[in-house]
């Protein structure tokens, strides 16, 4: 029956790049006989179906039942995947990097940092949006950059969809850099940066315990409601704040201190930025200290010298993928096997774009999982194999900032994020045909088609160039 | 001008005068200062005459020969075609899935003058104290022991790369040609006879450099002012300089940075235009014309594709980037059809890095381009798409007669990937340099190891 159907619309979808006539939130939609990967770290199944309905994934997989009313996609001699998640990126933040007015990714001048909140200044208008978009990434975990502080401030996960509603989740984490970054910020060494750490920690305790109304004459008055923990999610910590009291040796506002409350609790994730052995060691140590803290470790260049103790600490990794140049002091043992030895280590790997064109070219991400595919051939190094690769940049990203449960792969429930793609997407010559996002197909042109379909002709016409749209 | 003009007419008041009275004295001959003052020292490594056989072979000038076979002996390529005969003795190689290509030549990069670690000490790359520096060359800014040749070769197949001053400058200096081999001194890897590059900017980064300086270039106006003013200084520098090599006479002063634009006027030095925007391009092209130079490549020529005929039209060559845009405002009209739309116009197109990672790439990037090409209807074969790796690249360097294609004769620079190179999973298995094998993947003595690297975690290990 599925079949039949089937057939009656393969000459319509001849091209691929036509839209689903209905609007397809609503649609009960099924994408059949393309080559399917869950995202999950599975190897990719043949001639296997997606369904989606409501915005989730109903189901996926090999021999899945298609609903009778549902509009049918043909996906053979196509691949489908869920949507590319950004492991770490700037995206949205920044729409021309140099000498093109404001970016929006850090404030060198503010008076902030733990407290910025990156969601106000994601705009899903600025072109990266688009032209990631139709390069197949759905999601994005967007990280402030620091300024004047080793924190950064707070995260968000966005949406690549076409629309002004781009924050999955704001606040997701909190960002703080500890590795040689982290050190010149902290006023030039990393010892520094430690002890900056360290009181910003103290900073938020002390907010949190002198948290209750103060009652006339100084005296505290107890309120057993009032003194649980007073920032229960990322979101409070925001409000917060006129009541409390605070001790004359501080450092950081109180904007600052209060964001930092919920990363003390462990409600808010902490992206740490390190990049050599020691500096990953030193980490280790202050989830030792602090075991409430929630670190998800960022860079990790020489991940690989320490895997088993990271893997041991159980901190999951977002690392760049193919770093193999010591570009400076703290990366002189890098290697592209540096992911691949951290997996067969045991360690939960992302990958990310750490400083790598963070604003724009998210898109390099399948082609550097491709990369770490490649390196199984390779005598002495360490790859991963294919279905891993495609979770380091689907499943991996979103579970590790734990919202594994929501995004990243093809599991029932999951969000419709799913990508068909014109052949094996870790192959840098395939491209997305189809994009959804929550269940709604994306529109895939770009300012860049736009161009290219200007100029693909230079012939002279009847009127400039100007006019052709 | 007038105190110039004043000194002409009083040394000729004083030459007739002497006329007059004795013989003319006789004009001392010309003396012909070394142009070549740092000249490559560099040897090839023997190498064991070789065949591969049963393997798919992009030539590099577009050919393809499957289950072909390449015969390498004293530093060059024998033989190529569907069999080779080979030598008693000579290595063989079956290449059976696996495919052979010219090594892949970088026209921009800078390794060695922004070596790895890109702590400041190393920053060699821009004589960012005067907009016009062509007396600055890239050679004596290269420290040989970047870490990052190494990558080049074993993760990239590049064999050959033009190392270029940066773009701070509307005249960066001369770039240098270096075969990717490692050497003690940079003499030791320079490309023999191969000619000099001259890196020019236009567009944003001399402004934004100099213009806080409140020093001229501070627009792009002043770009081009001063970028005229400089080429009608060299003309005269020329003139004065070919007169007394003609004619003899008291040796004129040398001026270093000026016989860099002599050269270039000469046409002995090709330009490499760094140059984003279509518009700009065209106004160095018109430069170019005013002052009697070529122009060989423009560099990062992201709008390209929208004057590829006037580039194919003037035989000038792009080197682009597969899909980098919008980092700043003149490559904010990047497309991913820009290579091919260059290729399908006629003109000469060339994959460049411009970075120490993406050089280990560029078949990758390449790869990238030709799908895109092929989507928007620019039906190129892949190993027509070599090219844009090799051939043309070696054409852009001048040196196309000895390198960047497989004919027999020329340098055996050769890589064998073990499968198609455009393939995301593919990775370089042996790379011979003028018949030499300097990387096996299979032979972890094969693997360059840098002077820096050496006693560092992480020594001879994959990278």
């Amino acid at each position: 029956m599925a079949i039949k159907r089937l057939c009656s619309w393969i000459p319509a979808f001849a091209g691929m790049t036509m839209m689903l006539v209905a609007p397809a939130a609503a649609q009960t939609i099924a994408i059949v006989g393309g080559t399917v990967a869950l995202g999950d770290g599975s190897e990719p199944i043949r001639n296997g179906t997606v369904i989606i309905r409501g915005g989730r994934i109903v189901d996926a997989g090999y021999q899945i039942g298609v609903p009778a009313n549902a509009t049918i996609v043909d996906a053979r001699g196509k691949w489908v995947s869920p949507g590319l998640v950004a492991g770490f990126s700037r995206l949205g933040l920044s729409e021309i990097d140099l000498s093109g007015g404001i970016r929006d990714d850090r404030a060198q001048n503010g008076p902030f940092s733990a407290a910025i909140d990156v969601a106000p200044g994601i705009n899903p208008h600025y072109t990266t949006i688009a032209i990631n978009r139709a390069d197949g990434i759905t999601r994005a975990i967007v990280a402030p950059n620091t300024a004047r502080n080793i924190f950064a401030g707070q995260g968000a996960m966005i949406d690549l969809g076409a629309d002004l509603d781009p924050i999955t989740r704001a606040r997701l984490f909190q960002f703080v850099e500890l590795g040689e970054s982290g050190g010149e910020t902290a006023g030039g060494s990393r010892p520094s940066a430690h002890v900056l750490f360290r009181n910003a920690l103290r900073e938020a305790a002390e907010l949190q315990r002198f948290a209750t109304p103060i009652a006339g004459g100084g005296q505290r008055r107890e309120d057993p409601v009032r003194d649980r923990p007073i920032i229960r999610n990322p979101n409070e910590s925001r409000e917060y704040g006129p009541d409390a009291r605070r001790s004359d040796d501080v450092l950081l506002t109180r904007f600052d201190a209060a964001a930092l409350v919920p990363v003390l609790q462990g409600r808010q994730h902490l992206l740490v930025r390190v990049e050599n052995a020691r500096d990953i060691l030193n980490v280790i140590d202050i989830k030792r200290e602090y075991p409430s803290l929630r670190i998800v470790l960022v860079g990790v260049t020489e991940g690989w010298m320490v895997a088993d103790r990271i893997a041991a600490a159980r901190i999951p990794v977002i690392a760049s993928a193919v770093n193999d140049l010591p570009a400076s002091f703290e990366m002189i043992a890098a290697t592209q096997s540096n992911v691949g030895r951290m997996r067969a280590a045991g360690v939960q790997v992302a990958i990310g774009m750490v400083d790598d064109d963070d604003t724009r070219n998210l898109f390099n991400q399948r082609q550097y999982a491709g990369n770490l595919v490649a390196l199984a051939n390779v005598p002495g190094a360490t790859g991963v194999s294919w279905g891993e690769a495609l979770a380091m940049i689907t499943s991996r990203p979103a579970e590790v900032v734990g919202m594994g449960g929501e995004i990243g792969s093809l599991a029932s429930g999951r969000r419709a994020d799913v990508v068909i793609w014109s052949d094996d997407p870790l192959q840098v010559t395939s491209n997305a045909e189809m994009v959804f996002i929550d269940g709604v197909q994306q529109p895939l042109d770009t300012r860049q088609t736009r161009l290219r379909d200007r100029y693909r002709d230079l012939s002279r016409d009847v009127l400039p160039e100007a006019y052709r749209r | 001008m007038s105190v110039r003009f004043l000194a002409g007419a009083v040394a000729v008041a004083l030459l007739s005068g002497c006329a007059a009275l004795d013989p003319p004295a006789k004009k001392a001959a010309p003396v012909k200062f070394d142009r070549d003052p740092f000249a490559s020292t560099y040897q090839r490594y023997p190498g064991h005459p070789t065949v591969i056989r049963n393997v798919t072979i992009f030539d590099g000038e577009g050919g393809e020969i499957r289950g072909g076979a390449i015969l390498l002996a004293d530093g060059l390529i024998q033989a190529i075609g569907a069999n080779a005969d080979a030598p008693p003795g000579a290595m063989e190689i079956d290449g059976t899935g696996k495919y052979v290509t010219p090594g892949i030549i970088d026209v921009h990069s800078h390794l060695g003058n922004y070596p790895s670690p890109a702590v400041p000490a190393h920053s060699d790359g821009n004589e960012a104290t005067s907009p016009a520096r062509p007396e600055a060359w890239a050679e004596h800014g290269v420290w040989p022991q970047d870490p990052g040749f190494s990558r080049a070769l074993t993760n990239g197949g590049v064999t050959t790369m033009q190392i270029l001053p940066g773009s701070a400058n509307l005249f960066g200096g001369r770039g240098v040609t270096l075969k990717n081999v490692p050497a003690r001194t940079v003499q030791g890897m320079k490309f023999p006879g191969a000619p000099y590059g001259l890196k020019m900017a236009c567009g944003e980064n001399p402004k934004r450099v100099y213009g806080p300086r409140n020093t001229m270039p501070q627009t792009r106006m002043g770009n081009i002012a001063s970028v005229r003013q400089t080429w009608a200084k060299a003309a005269a520098y020329k003139r004065k300089w070919d007169r007394y090599e003609r004619d003899g006479g008291d040796m004129p002063e040398r001026d270093i940075a000026m016989d860099t634009l002599r050269g270039v006027l000469a046409g002995e030095i090709i330009v490499h235009n760094h140059c984003y925007r279509a518009d700009e391009m065209a106004i160095m092209i018109d430069v170019a014309r005013e002052f009697g130079y070529r122009i060989g490549t423009f560099h990062h020529a992201v709008e390209s594709y929208k004057i590829a005929d006037l580039l194919a039209a003037n035989g000038i060559c792009s080197a682009m980037w597969a899909d980098w845009y919008g980092f700043k405002m003149e490559a904010y009209d990047a497309i991913k059809e820009n290579i091919p739309f260059v290729d399908r116009a006629g003109a000469c197109a060339i994959v460049h890095s411009d970075d120490p990672n993406g050089i280990q790439r560029l078949n990758q990037e390449a790869a990238k381009a030709l799908a895109d090409g092929r989507r928007a209807g620019h039906a190129v074969t892949d190993a027509s798409a070599w090219r844009w790796l090799s051939f043309n690249p070696a054409r852009s360097l001048g040196i196309a007669d000895r390198t960047g294609s497989l004919r027999p004769g020329k340098m055996a620079d050769v890589v064998l990937w073990n499968m198609n190179p455009f393939s995301t999973y593919a990775r370089p298995e042996k790379v011979w340099i003028d018949g030499a094998l300097l990387y096996d993947m299979h032979n972890p003595r094969l693997r360059p190891v840098s002077d820096f690297e050496l006693g560092q975690p992480g020594e001879g290990d994959v990278k």
